[in-house]
C-alpha cells in the first residue's frame, strides 16, 4: 500500500488509543501508526462495510483551506485550476469535486477533493503527498491565496449502506444530503465539516473534526451497534472492488489522468472549446489524448483462476511472447466477489472489455479477462 | 508420532518416514483470512528451504518454505478447495502436504513444541 520512506518513528492519530482500546493491529504508513485490520479481520470488515457501516480513521490525509487574498473566494477556485484539469469555479457552494494535480509531462502529482465551503475551498489531499502538496500550493498559489495546512484536524469516514442511519441516530441532519454534498453539521454536539463521499463505494461520509474532540466523536458513533471500526487492509479491497484509484499504485507521475481512465472527472469548461480551455501543467499533453484517446488506458482485470494476481504482476499478450504489454497496479481478493480481481494498463489494443491477456505469476502464466469498472456498483446517494 | 516446528511457522508430523505439513496457528493468526492456497505436484522432489506452497490472504501472498527435503507423496485437496480451513483448523484438518523424508538428519534442527511456544512468545 501507499507508504513513503519516512525515517521518523510514525505518528499517532488523534484516534491512536481508540484502535490500540479496540485490538487494532498497528502498522507504519505514510508516516502514521495505523490499524491495519481489527479483531474482526480483513474479510469480515469488508463485508460489513458492504452490508452494514464501518468507521475507518483516514486523519492521515492531509486537509488544507484554500482562502483568496482577495476576498473573492472565486478568485481560489481560479488560482487552483492553474494546477488542476477540473472546473473548480464551477463547485457551487456546499459541492465538492474529485480532482488531480498534474505535471508538465501530464502526470498526477496527487489526487484530491475540492469542496466549495462559501469563503473557502476545503482540500482533502493523500497522507504520503501532503508536505508536497502544500510546497507546490504555496510555489505556485501564494501570490494570490493564503494556503492553510489543517494539521489539527482528524477525519474519520462512515461508509456502508448503514451510514446514514448512523449519523441521523446521533441528530445529524443529513437527509437532504446527495453524493458530493458538504458542509458544518453538528454531531454528538460536536461541529463538524460533513461531506457525503468516500473511499469504498457504498453510500457514505467524511467527516473532518478537530483532533481534540475526534475520540469523543468516535466514541459516540461507535456506541451504534451497526457500525464495526475497519482497517486499512479492508480499506484497500473495498476501494479496489470500486475501481477506486491508490495513488503511488495506480496513479502516478507516470500516468495521465487520461491513461487512468480519470476523464469524466475533467469538465467540458477545461476542455478545447471551453470557457477555461487548458491552462493547467501538462494540458498539451492531457487534451490531445482526451480528443484522440491515450496509448495505454487503466482497467479493470478479473484472474480466471482462484489465485490473486497482485501490484507489479507483468502483463503478457499471450502465454508464450517475451515482452510484457503492460501490468498489474493494484491486485487482491474481492471479498464481495469472492474472487480475485485486479487493475492495470494495458495499450488499448488490449483494453476492450472482454480482452484476455495473461499475468506472469511464480512462473506461470495466468489468464485475466479485461473487465469494466467498478466490478461493485456503485451505491451513491445521487 | 512426533510434533515439530520451524522457525517460518510451518509444523511438521512424523510417522514413520512420512512427514505432514502444514503451517501453525500462529502463522494463520498473523496472515488474517486465507482467500487461497497453491500446493506443490504430487511426486515434486523438494529440497529444504525450497518455495512449496503459497498463502493468500485478502492482502499478501507468503511462500510456504519446504521445512525438509523429500518428495511430495500426497497434497490435501480440501485446503485448495475451502483455504478458510487454514484459519479454522491449521494444526488439523488444514495440513498442506506429506513429504517422504529424504534425510532424517534435517530434523534434528527443528523446534519441539516448548521450544515454538517460547519461540512465538
Amino acid at each position: 500500500m501507499l507508504a513513503r520512506d519516512d525515517q521518523s518513528a510514525p505518528k499517532p492519530t488523534p484516534l491512536h488509543a481508540l484502535h490500540v482500546a479496540r485490538g487494532g493491529r498497528m502498522v507504519p504508513f505514510a508516516g502514521y501508526d495505523m490499524p491495519v485490520q481489527y479483531a474482526a479481520g480483513v474479510l469480515r470488515e469488508h463485508l460489513h462495510t458492504r452490508s452494514a457501516a464501518g468507521l475507518f480513521d483516514v486523519s492521515h490525509m492531509g486537509q488544507i483551506a484554500l482562502h483568496a487574498k482577495s476576498g473573492r473566494p472565486e478568485d481560489a477556485a481560479l488560482a487552483l485550476e492553474r494546477l488542476v484539469p477540473q472546473d473548480i469555479a464551477g463547485i457551487a457552494p456546499g459541492r465538492q469535486r474529485y480532482a488531480q494535480f498534474t505535471d508538465q509531462a501530464g502526470g498526477i502529482l496527487d489526487d484530491l477533493m475540492v469542496a466549495n465551503l462559501g469563503s473557502h475551498l476545503f482540500l482533502v489531499v493523500n497522507a504520503a503527498c501532503k508536505q508536497a502538496d502544500e510546497a507546490h500550493l504555496r510555489d505556485a498559489l501564494s501570490e494570490s491565496c493564503v494556503i492553510e495546512p489543517l494539521s489539527d484536524r482528524a477525519l474519520i469516514a462512515l461508509q456502508g449502506p448503514k451510514a446514514a442511519a448512523v449519523l441521523q441516530r446521533l441528530g445529524a441532519e443529513i437527509a437532504a444530503m446527495r453524493f458530493m454534498d458538504c458542509g458544518p453539521r453538528r454531531l454528538a454536539g460536536i461541529d463538524c465539516l460533513v461531506s457525503r463521499s468516500g473511499y469504498t463505494g457504498e453510500d457514505g461520509f467524511e467527516i473532518s473534526v478537530a483532533a481534540d474532540r475526534a475520540e469523543d466523536l468516535a466514541q459516540a458513533l461507535l456506541e451504534d451497534s451497526e457500525l464495526l471500526p475497519i482497517g486499512l487492509g479492508a480499506r484497500d479491497s473495498l476501494r479496489l472492488e470500486a475501481g477506486l484509484c491508490l495513488y503511488g499504485h495506480d496513479i502516478d507521475t507516470t500516468t495521465t489522468p487520461v491513461e487512468a481512465a480519470l476523464q469524466w472527472s475533467i469538465q467540458n469548461s477545461r476542455r478545447p472549446g471551453g470557457a477555461r480551455a487548458g491552462g493547467f501543467p501538462g494540458a498539451e499533453v492531457i487534451l490531445p489524448q482526451l480528443e484522440q484517446g491515450p496509448p495505454r488506458r487503466r482497467v479493470g482485470l478479473k484472474p480466471q483462476g482462484r489465485a490473486p494476481v497482485r501490484e507489479g504482476a507483468p502483463l503478457f499478450a499471450d502465454e508464450a511472447s517475451p515482452q510484457p504489454i503492460g501490468k498489474v497496479t493494484s491486485g487482491g481478493f474481492g471479498p464481495s466477489i469472492n474472487a480475485p480481481v485486479a487493475m492495470g494498463y494495458l495499450p488499448v489494443l488490449h483494453a476492450g472489455t472482454g480482452s484476455l491477456v495473461f499475468a506472469e505469476l511464480r512462473g506461470q502464466r495466468l489468464p485475466l479477462q479485461v473487465t469494466p469498472l467498478p466490478f461493485i456498483a456503485h451505491a451513491y446517494h445521487r | 508420532m512426533t510434533t515439530l516446528f520451524t522457525s517460518d511457522h510451518e509444523w511438521l508430523r512424523i510417522e514413520g518416514d512420512v512427514a505432514t505439513i502444514g503451517v501453525t496457528d500462529y502463522a494463520q493468526s498473523q496472515l488474517g483470512d486465507v482467500v487461497f492456497v497453491e500446493l506443490p505436484k504430487v511426486g515434486r522432489q523438494l529440497k529444504k528451504a525450497e518455495a512449496a506452497a503459497v498463502v493468500e490472504s485478502v492482502k499478501a501472498a507468503s511462500d510456504v518454505y519446504a521445512p525438509i527435503s523429500g518428495e511430495v507423496l500426497e497434497v490435501n485437496a480440501a485446503v485448495s478447495d475451502e483455504p478458510a480451513l487454514v484459519n479454522s483448523d491449521a494444526a488439523g484438518k488444514a495440513w498442506f502436504f506429506k513429504l517422504k523424508i529424504a534425510d532424517k538428519s534435517e530434523l534434528e534442527g527443528l523446534m519441539d513444541e516448548a521450544a515454538y511456544a517460547q519461540h512465538t512468545a
